[in-house]
């Protein structure tokens, strides 16, 4: 008898979890069909199928320019910090030299920092730069946190790869940039897929700097269009667009964290536990 | 490499040489970036503080020392005026609001991460549904989930204050993110609601590296569970949960998107990142802003030095090695 009372409160905990966790995406969906005076109505279910609110953020400009500013920025700031954490990883996982421990404490404290602490320097810098409200301002700022965090987490990766490999490279006279290239890389394609995911994810969300270094509205990225949207009136917020658009720019990523899963979890503890 | 080898300890010698001399220049392309867009930004935001710059004309700006921080006048009548960041009551708001939604927010995703970590490590069906529907928080983008959470919170319309209606909780309709008392609230449960899986992950990682046979002993000694949890569980995941627990922590202490979009413009809940923002950007008090932000960074500084010294946190993971 507790045992099946055990069993219901445990499955109940795991319920209540589950509709915590899904709810609100479920609910965007729902008002995302909803347009006119159904928005105010509280439904629990989909009542009708109304993609208008789809066409409606489908066909604006301003939004699918969002989105292909928020694909840019984000590609190449990944890109660019992949390029230069390879073989910076490489240096700080194999090659044993002074303050070794040091440097990587300071790559760590840098993907910590507050952001809005270097926003004032930054600003001023994509100003001398005349990069002002253009993506090169973003892929320029996005990476203070992602060049930290691939080096980080390519750092932790590289260093559990076995000596062995390496050391019959370094006999057969390989120098470090053919380890690195012809050694490593091929053995690193699960890590640098998980690692640039995470990067991507964290470039395609950011905030702070995209609202700060973008002015006209051609040149927002996906989450400043979306925290800006506003209707006719100030006042007036178009719900159902809001969350038709919510829901487009959600989709793709709930599908890559579903898919690639374990190897996010992987990644993010090679990132964050090593007790 | 040459035909003829020298002797082995030359060679080793030269070889480790050759070695840290391309480390030297793998590395610098990533250090002369991270100059570019960490130190060098944040050294000017430094010197900015000390100046009376302001947004239209960031290169006139004057040396003015910390009277950006604190300065004092006495009038005539012999009164003192104090002035600056120090002296401003709407700073110490944005402080007292950026400490207390720290440390109630990871305190709470750490409780409850740790309730989730330990369902997701039993054994039953559906698990890996269950994981996945747990990880669709995570992968929401922050602002949208802002915005989300703003419609369902919603004063009139919103999903939330029907449920509790119904559920006879509250007898008339809550603007949730417009009230100074309910705003910080709202905060809270978004942000906990978006941040527990990452904790939850983190905690279950720690879970998994616990040998089974730890648990079979604890079970053949007839030991209850509760009592295994708080003797053996938790102390063995401790440095994977202080971890977790400093990451989240520097996380909510520089928190601004969330608070941006949920609650705009409410003092209940403007944080330090918001307020500097908003001189530096919005009020044209760039230098101002810039002492804020100064001080934040500092703030952080201290507390990440003190964790790591008091906790005794191994971040570099080079020790375990």
């Amino acid at each position: 008898m507790s045992k099946f009372l055990n069993a219901t409160l445990f499955y109940a905990l795991v319920f209540v979890i589950v509709g915590v966790s899904v709810f609100p995406f479920y609910y965007a969906v729902i008002t995302s069909f909803k347009t006119g005076t159904a928005l105010f109505e509280v439904d629990y279910f989909i009542t009708k199928l109304d993609f208008s609110n789809y066409i409606n953020v489908l066909s604006s400009p301003n939004f699918m320019r969002s989105v292909w500013n928020s694909v840019l920025i984000a590609g190449s700031t990944v890109g660019f910090a992949m390029f230069l954490a390879v073989t910076a990883s490489y240096a700080l996982a194999r090659v044993r030299f002074k303050g070794r421990g040091l440097l990587l404490m300071c790559i760590l404290a840098v993907s910590m920092f507050p952001q809005i602490a270097v926003l004032a320097g930054l600003f001023e810098l994509i100003r001398a730069l005349g990069i002002y409200n253009t993506p090169w301002a973003m892929i320029l700022s996005y990476t203070i946190f992602t060049l930290p965090f691939t080096v980080w987490v390519l750092t932790t990766f590289m260093r559990d790869l076995p000596v062995e490999i390496e050391e019959a490279a370094i006999i057969d006279g390989a120098t470090p940039w053919v380890i690195i290239t012809q050694v490593f890389l091929p053995l690193m394609w699960p890590a640098l897929v998980t690692t640039g995911l995470l990067a991507f994810i964290g470039a395609w969300n950011e905030f702070l700097f995209a609202l700060t270094f973008t002015a006209s509205e051609s040149q927002r990225t996906v989450p400043v269009a979306i925290a800006l949207l506003s209707g006719a009136s100030e006042f007036e917020i178009p719900w159902g667009v809001l969350m038709a658009a919510s829901v487009i720019v959600t989709v793709p990523l709930i599908a890559l964290v579903l898919i690639f899963q374990r190897k996010i979890v992987a990644g993010l503890t090679a990132g964050g536990v090593k007790g | 490499m040459p035909s003829s080898p020298p002797t082995s300890m030359s060679s080793r010698h030269s070889l480790s040489a050759q070695r840290r001399c391309a480390a030297m220049w793998f590395l610098a392309p990533m250090l002369i970036a991270l100059f570019c867009v960490a130190a060098w930004p944040l050294l000017r935001t430094i010197y900015f503080s000390s100046t009376n710059t302001t947004l239209t004309s960031l290169y006139d700006g004057k040396w003015i020392g910390f009277d950006n921080y604190l300065s004092y006048r006495k009038l005539s009548s012999g009164r003192v005026i104090w002035r600056g960041t120090l002296a401003d009551p709407a700073w110490w708001n944005a402080v007292w609001n950026t400490v207390r939604f720290s440390v109630v927010s990871v305190a709470l995703e750490t409780v409850l991460g740790l309730i989730v970590a330990l369902v997701l490590h039993q054994n039953f069906k559906g698990r890996g549904w269950v994981r996945a529907a747990v990880l669709i928080p995570w992968a929401i983008p922050t602002i949208v989930s802002a915005r989300m959470w703003g419609w369902m919170l919603n004063d009139q319309f919103g999903i939330i204050n029907d449920i509790l209606l119904n559920l006879g909780l509250i007898e008339t309709k809550i603007a949730w993110t417009a009230n100074i008392e309910t705003a910080m609230l709202a905060v809270l449960a978004v942000d906990v609601w978006k941040t527990t899986p990452f904790m939850a992950l983190l905690c279950l990682a720690g879970l998994q590296m616990i040998p089974k046979d730890v648990y079979e002993a604890a079970k053949v000694d007839g030991i209850h569970p509760i009592r295994v949890f708080f003797k053996v569980t938790l102390p063995l995941i401790r440095p994977a949960l202080m971890v977790a627990v400093i990451f989240r922590m520097l996380d909510a202490l520089r928190i601004f998107d969330l608070i941006y979009v949920l609650t705009p413009n409410s003092k209940a809940t403007k944080t330090m990142s918001v307020i500097a923002r908003e001189n530096l950007i919005d009020f044209d008090k760039f230098a101002y802003g810039s002492a804020q932000s100064t001080l934040l960074f500092a703030l952080i500084a201290i507390f990440v030095s003190a964790y790591i010294w008091l906790g005794k946190v191994d971040l570099s993971g080079e020790h375990s090695k």
